[in-house]
């Protein structure tokens, strides 16, 4: 069989494409008519940067979801390596050496092979669903920390807050790579460190969840302790699955190496947001609302957590959206260094590593994950950009 | 002022024992030992062997005190070995021990052996900040003067055709680490594929003699990415002046355009950049790591990924040192450059 | 540029329109808006906030913004079209013919360039001159505005001045090219009353020294009586009426003016015999403006097929000196007939005493320096000094004062959120000094309650109005279910007169005069006894702050509660307390009902602060008083009398006695007392600074 041509491999991507196709069809239709219902998320589709963005990043979220989620995009499996194929260019008809080859396998490389002579499209496909599996929810977990420690020392400021802000600024001094190499390797894992750490972090979300409820329902003791035993019950068995490996029921378990790379990130992350959270808490306190709240003797967490938090949505959501643009760069970042992730692994900063090697020559095994990142992250600031635009309008 | 300094300082000096104290920590846990022994010694050393050799080389002591004699403000270890051999931190190879001096840490100058490059720390480090030094100034050169025009021209007229331009240029460099535009640019500049050739996809022989063929992209690699976040501060900075009440008094005075931005918005919008600027150092340094690598330029950067990358951990941990300590400086400049720059703040 | 002579009106404007435009719709701002100034005259231009007078000055210096557009009508300014001038001969005329002077003096300055640099720039562009002659130009100005030390004030740069020295700064500014016309956009609005009062002498003065015409804009009736010679009242984006200051005061003919006068308190005005008519409904949106006329709604003499047909011209008075009205029924009104009689009140009889403070004392410890601190040491900051009074069931005590008088650290520690240094505030019997908030039982809570001041910050932005009203039944553990809480809302809501859908509603939904009638339910969801109203009407249009207060009056009559009702505004103050209690620096300076503040002997700063308030009566005659300087900062008070710095009468104590001790409380007449040192007999020299003259 020839090689394709490059117009034919371009026609055959966008058909591999068609369910995320139809899934950015039916979220923008659905969207938009219903736009005047949705508040800022509605809004966003008056702006047109905000779209452009909107569309960026959910183009990755489905190919993330179906083709690493559900197997569909992928044209061939991504570890498989096939010699023949090796640093063969775009468009090329697979072929196998060893075994026998599989009738119902793709018929092309659409996107060339690697050095080991992988298929570079199916891995730039499932790379997506590297980054939108980790990304998001160490932004989350990040936010959750930040949130937790930048109420408090925003709202009391004092010693509290001197310390506190002392530590983050310790973090936020160390070059982030440094740290990096420090904590995901594997002699560190092997103190289990990270492991502490995680334990320490991921008690965040509950401590937020458990102090959300019982602030806003503490007048109402039935109630609270509902909202706050399903929290505890949930909460603490996650946490001993995902933290210490040790869900009593073996459900829930996360692998090791994940684990380091997602709390690197998540402490990186954490002082920034810290310090965004207490900047706005130290600005919205002195609002009257607050002190409205004072005077009739609401405590401390349900002023921080129902009447300042939600009135700084506007600028944390922005920086939410900037947040998983950075968490896919130092993703990406580790990958390139080969920090944390298995060498064979196909998330974009270990391939964009293993094709700088021979740049000179053959440029289709770094390119794709390059263009990837890079349309993932700016459609996440777009996104942002658009998000802050219309907040600020009304 | 003397005392706002005084005080800085001294959150600065806790500051970076606490953070060299992590990472001597982080860089002396027995995982790291082990691996360290086995490369100096013998891949097949038995548990006990390892141990004795740590013993031997004064790597089991608490760690506080191991911390204390790497700082200096603790007598370096003397150990007699049991063939009657005293070995010592400060104990140099042909020297007696009686003639060794009871203080070798880093505040006496001595930073330790590099077991990669065999070499003295100090001489590495010193060699290595002259290089990147080197690209670092080329880098501040190019990026902040763009940064600043860039934000500036976007910033003085918000909403403008031109601002929008400028803005989706802005954002789309801080969308692109170092890793991608590298990449990006040796394959369009460098490669054979592309063939226009017009630089080097490596920067190793700027290393003695730079020009612009061989030193261009890492600089720009590495400038691109912190331009469009200076840039875009710098424009959100301009533009929230141009709205202030002072701004229209001006213009209302009859004073034309270009002087309205030159006189009166310049400086107050300046501000806040100014200190964008001066945080940005420890992601350049992230930039410095990346580029150094990619380019194969071997300076600081590149010095650290050997270091972590091969367990070396005295130059390791003299490479933290002076990358906390160049932060932590800079963020000071930062915070006396701000009471200067902003008359609000008066200092008695 | 030469300035040129001319001697025809400096300034006409003619059937101006002013729209902007946003991605949705054409918002007009200003429609078919005329008015003329003459050579040395001042206009005033009065209007609720949004009703587009400052539109109309900032049309007139053509700076409308990316998306304000002149839409119909000229503006010609000595005779020639500004419409048609080029950017160069527009800033030819701005800074050197026309001035501007705005509201916020802080704001308006340069932070980072020295007063001086700021002052010689506008002869320096503007005719070319050295700058030596600038500064020495501009240190003849300074001088002129009448600020202490002119060589250093040209070297500080702004935040290093208070805020009535910046304005003069600004006014400086504004005169440095001797323009032929000075706008000013509410200027004094941000300023204590006794700097207003300063401020405005010195407009008035420096305009007539310079001859310069002004365009007054303000909301102030009161001030436009003092300062200018023309009025011009705006509403929804139309001017109205327009004519003399005594033509338009004291035969107005048109409905909103007249409305206007009857809804905000002059001097006569009384809660129980003669409340105040508040203007029914609300400002219309720009966007939802009825046909016909603008304030037809809301108008008393409105006829439907007449006022609702067609656009409404402007139609001169005759026998008038261009008088002019936007009102279709001027013949068939009867303009002298008395107010419709409002529902009139038995004054209530003020109960036992619910609330006592003795001797409270409050005072702070500040870092001196609050950037850099530590070093130099604390300062003790005295915001209360020995506070004495007290309050009973179903009285209003008015609470006066300007900013930094200690007003609201008294409230602070009243609600618990600070705790007292000294003395005892006593509750029912019960002592609440020491007791924060938190360790508050909910039944004190829910008694002692706050209403604030800005009712764009006293609702949650991210919770339903019903909700928030829901909370605080919550927390003060009334109802049961959640139903019945809902229900307790619901009758909160009509408590404060507001319809039942708005539980639904965000707050941004609601206007500002709705928002502070939540404000007041919230308080009142404990059935609370105390409540603390702090400026709850002062950033209110006029036309709302009549509504409001009633509204209090109304629910402190049916549930007897005691107010504490703290304002600076003293027309408002007469004309709903029982008890006055007047502040200065942290120090009770004097205490008595409201008839014996009001009137002789006063202390010295009472004297003062009556004559600074503007009234908008023609008939009244104030004694002229003007204090110099600044309030002190409560970081450095004087030694002594706190008063003495500004005080006109320290000349009459003998032997310096202010400078040395501050002054013992003494009882004039029963329940009236007064912190000062001037002999009985001073007192009793001492004049009305009001008179009303007979009609």
């Amino acid at each position: 069989m020839d090689a394709l041509s490059w117009s034919d491999i371009i026609l055959r991507m966008l058909e591999q494409f068609t369910p995320v196709w139809i899934a950015l069809i039916v979220t923008f239709v659905l969207s938009f008519s219903f736009k005047r219902h949705l508040g800022l998320y509605g809004k966003l589709f008056d702006s047109p940067i905000g779209m452009v963005g909107y569309a960026m990043v959910m183009f990755w979220v489905f190919t993330g979801v179906f083709g690493g989620g559900f197997d569909m995009i992928v044209t061939h499996d991504v570890l498989a390596q096939s010699a023949p194929m090796k640093n063969k260019g775009p468009g090329t008809a697979f072929t196998q050496l060893m075994g026998t080859p599989d009738p119902n396998a793709y018929p092309y490389y659409l996107l060339g092979g690697d050095n080991l002579g992988r298929d570079v499209f199916s891995r730039m496909v499932v790379g997506a669903w590297e980054v939108i599996k980790i990304a998001p929810f160490a932004s989350l977990f990040a936010f959750m920390v930040g949130i937790t420690l930048g109420l408090p020392a925003g709202y009391y400021g004092g010693k509290l807050d001197t310390f506190l802000s002392f530590l983050a600024n310790l973090i936020l001094a160390f070059p982030v790579i440094l740290l990096f190499y420090l904590l995901v390797t594997p002699e560190i894992v092997l103190t289990g460190i990270p492991v502490y750490m995680a334990a320490v972090l991921f008690l965040f979300p509950i401590v937020f969840l458990v102090l959300l409820w019982n602030s806003r329902y503490h007048t109402q003791p039935s109630r609270r302790n509902v909202y706050v035993g399903i929290t505890l019950v949930i909460g603490l068995w996650l946490y001993l699955g995902i933290a210490w490996d040790a869900d009593p029921l073996g459900l829930v378990s996360f692998p090791p190496n994940l684990l380091v790379v997602f709390v690197a990130v998540v402490f990186v992350n954490s002082p920034t947001v810290f310090r965004i959270v207490r900047g706005l808490t130290m600005d919205i306190k002195t609002r009257d609302y607050v002190a409205a709240a004072q005077t009739r003797g609401e405590r401390p967490w349900y002023i921080m957590l129902w009447e300042i938090l939600p009135n700084a949505r506007g600028p944390l959501l922005v920086d939410f959206c900037l947040r998983i643009g950075y968490t896919t760069i130092l993703l990406g970042t580790l990958g390139f260094f080969g920090l944390g992730l298995s060498p064979e692994s196909p998330d974009w900063g270990s391939t964009i590593n293993d094709g700088r090697k021979l740049l000179t020559m053959y440029l289709h095994p770094a390119l794709p994950p390059a263009f990837a990142l890079l349309s993932l992250v700016l459609g996440l600031n777009l996104l942002a950009d658009g998000l802050r635009e219309e907040s600020l309008r009304d | 002022m003397a005392m706002f300094i005084l005080r800085r300082v001294g959150v600065m000096i806790l500051t970076a024992l606490c953070l060299t104290f992590i990472v001597f920590f982080l860089t002396n846990l027995y995982p790291n030992l082990e691996k360290l022994a086995k490369t100096q010694g013998d891949f097949r050393m038995s548990d006990e062997e390892v141990a004795s050799y740590l013993g031997r080389n004064g790597y089991l002591q608490p760690m506080a005190v191991k911390y204390g004699q790497w700082l200096g403000v603790v007598p370096g270890f003397v150990i007699e070995d049991r063939d009657g051999v005293t070995r010592g931190q400060c104990i140099e190879a042909g020297t007696a021990p009686e003639d060794a001096p009871r203080f070798c840490g880093i505040l006496q100058g001595d930073w330790g052996y590099s077991t990669v490059f065999r070499e003295d720390v100090g001489k590495i480090l010193n060699d290595k900040l002259a290089l990147t030094g080197k690209l670092m100034f080329w880098v501040m050169v190019l990026m902040v003067p763009s940064a600043l025009i860039l934000g500036i021209l976007a910033g003085m007229r918000e909403g403008s055709r031109t601002d929008r331009t400028l803005s989706t240029i802005a954002i789309t460099t801080t969308a692109t680490p170092e890793y991608v535009s590298g990449v990006l640019f040796i394959a369009v500049f460098a490669s054979t594929a592309v063939g226009l050739k017009w630089f080097k996809g490596t920067a190793t022989a700027a290393m003695d003699g730079a020009n612009f063929e061989n030193f261009f992209l890492p600089v720009l690699t590495i400038a691109l990415y912190g331009m469009g976040y200076i840039a875009r501060m710098t424009r959100a900075s301009m533009a929230e002046v141009m709205t202030a009440q002072y701004i229209r008094t001006a213009r209302l005075k009859g004073v034309s355009f270009p002087n309205v931005v030159m006189k009166h918005a310049l400086r107050n919008a300046l501000i806040a950049p100014f200190t964008v600027i001066m945080l940005q150092f420890p992601w350049l340094l992230n930039g410095v790591v990346i580029v150094e690598t990619l380019f194969n330029y071997k300076g600081f950067g590149w010095t650290l990924v050997q270091a972590a990358g091969n367990n070396d951990i005295e130059l390791l941990l003299g490479v933290s040192v002076i990358s906390v300590v160049v932060v932590l400086v800079t963020q000071l400049i930062s915070d006396i450059g701000y009471v200067y720059l902003n008359p609000r703040i008066s200092v008695r | 540029m030469a300035k040129l002579d001319y001697d025809g009106p400096i300034l006409e404007i003619e059937n101006l329109s002013i729209s902007f435009f946003t991605r949705l719709r054409e918002i007009p701002a200003v429609m078919d808006f005329s008015v003329t100034v003459q050579p040395g005259e001042a206009v005033g231009l009065v209007g609720e906030s949004g009703c587009g007078k400052s539109t109309v000055a900032l049309g007139v210096m053509r700076d409308l913004g990316v998306n304000g557009r002149i839409v119909g009508g000229t503006v010609r300014f000595k005779g020639r079209d500004l419409g048609d001038m080029s950017a160069a001969e527009l800033r030819d005329i701005r800074g050197n013919e026309i001035a501007m002077i705005y509201q916020e003096p802080m704001a308006s300055l340069n932070p980072a360039m020295r007063i001086g640099k700021q002052l010689i720039e506008v002869p320096m562009i503007h005719e070319g001159i050295s700058e030596a002659e600038a500064l020495a130009r501009a240190l003849e100005v300074v001088r002129d505005v009448k600020l202490p030390d002119p060589e250093r004030i040209m070297r500080s740069y702004p935040h290093q001045l208070s805020g009535g020295q910046q304005q003069r700064i600004v006014i400086a500014m504004a005169l440095m090219s001797k323009p032929s016309l000075l706008i000013l956009d509410e200027p004094t609005t941000a300023l204590d009353v006794t700097v207003e009062a300063a401020v405005v002498e010195l407009v008035k003065d420096l305009g007539k020294k310079y001859g310069t015409s002004m365009l007054f804009i303000s909301h102030n009736l009161g001030l436009v009586l003092e300062t200018c010679d023309r009025i011009c009242v705006m509403y929804s984006g139309e001017a109205v009426e327009t004519g003399s200051i005594r033509d338009v005061f004291d035969k107005m003919q048109h409905p909103y003016t007249q409305a206007l006068f009857r809804s905000i308190p002059l001097p006569g005005a009384d809660k129980n015999t003669r409340p105040l008519k508040a203007i029914p409904g609300n400002f219309p949106l720009p966007h939802e403006r009825p046909d016909g006329c603008n304030f037809g709604p809301r108008c008393d003499y409105f006829r439907a097929g007449l006022c609702d047909k067609f656009d409404i011209p402007m139609v001169g008075i005759k026998g008038d000196d261009r008088h002019f009205t936007r009102c279709l029924r001027i013949d068939e009104i009867d303009w002298h007939a008395p107010m419709e009689a409002m529902a009139q009140h038995e004054a209530t009889v003020p109960g036992k005493v619910v609330l006592k403070m003795e001797n409270l004392k409050k005072y702070y410890e500040v870092a001196a320096n609050a950037l850099f601190g530590g070093s130099s040491g604390k300062k003790v900051v005295k915001a209360n000094e020995t506070l004495s009074f007290e309050a009973r069931e179903s009285e209003t005590l008015a609470i006066v004062g300007e900013s930094g008088c200690g007003k609201s650290t008294f409230a602070k520690v009243l609600m618990g959120l600070e705790t007292a240094t000294e003395g005892q505030i006593l509750l029912d019997n019960r002592n609440i000094e020491q007791v924060p908030i938190e360790k508050r039982d909910t039944q004190t809570v829910a008694d002692v309650q706050m209403v604030f001041q800005n009712p764009f910050d006293t609702l949650n932005p991210s919770m339903t109005v019903g909700r928030q009203i829901i909370r605080a039944l919550e927390v003060f553990g009334i109802g049961d279910t959640d139903q019945a809480r809902r229900d307790e809302m619901l009758r909160l809501l009509d408590l404060v007169k507001l319809p039942r859908e708005f539980a639904e509603r965000m707050p941004r939904q609601l206007s500002g005069g709705q928002k502070q009638r939540v404000g007041i339910a919230r308080a009142f969801a404990g059935g609370a006894r105390i409540v603390v109203a702090d400026e709850p009407v002062s950033a209110l249009d006029v036309s709302v702050q009549a509504a409001v207060t009633d509204l209090l009056m109304e629910i402190q009559r049916k549930q007897k509660t005691t107010l504490l009702f703290i304002s600076h505004d003293l027309s408002i103050v007469r004309y709903l307390s029982d008890r006055v209690m007047v502040m200065y620096l942290g120090h009770v300076v004097e205490l008595g009902t409201t008839e014996q503040v009001f009137a002789p002997p006063y202390h010295p700063y009472t004297e003062a602060l009556l004559s600074a308030v503007p009234i908008a009566d023609t008939r009244i005659t104030k004694k002229h008083i003007v204090l110099e300087g600044d309030v002190p900062s409560a970081m450095n008070p004087p030694p002594g009398c706190p008063f003495q710095t500004r005080c006109r009468w320290k000349a009459q104590v003998p032997g310096g006695l202010c400078e040395r001790e501050v002054p013992p409380v003494r009882e004039l007449v029963p329940g009236h007392q007064v912190k000062c040192h001037l002999s009985q007999e001073m007192f009793d020299r001492m004049e009305p600074v009001i008179t009303v003259a007979a009609e």
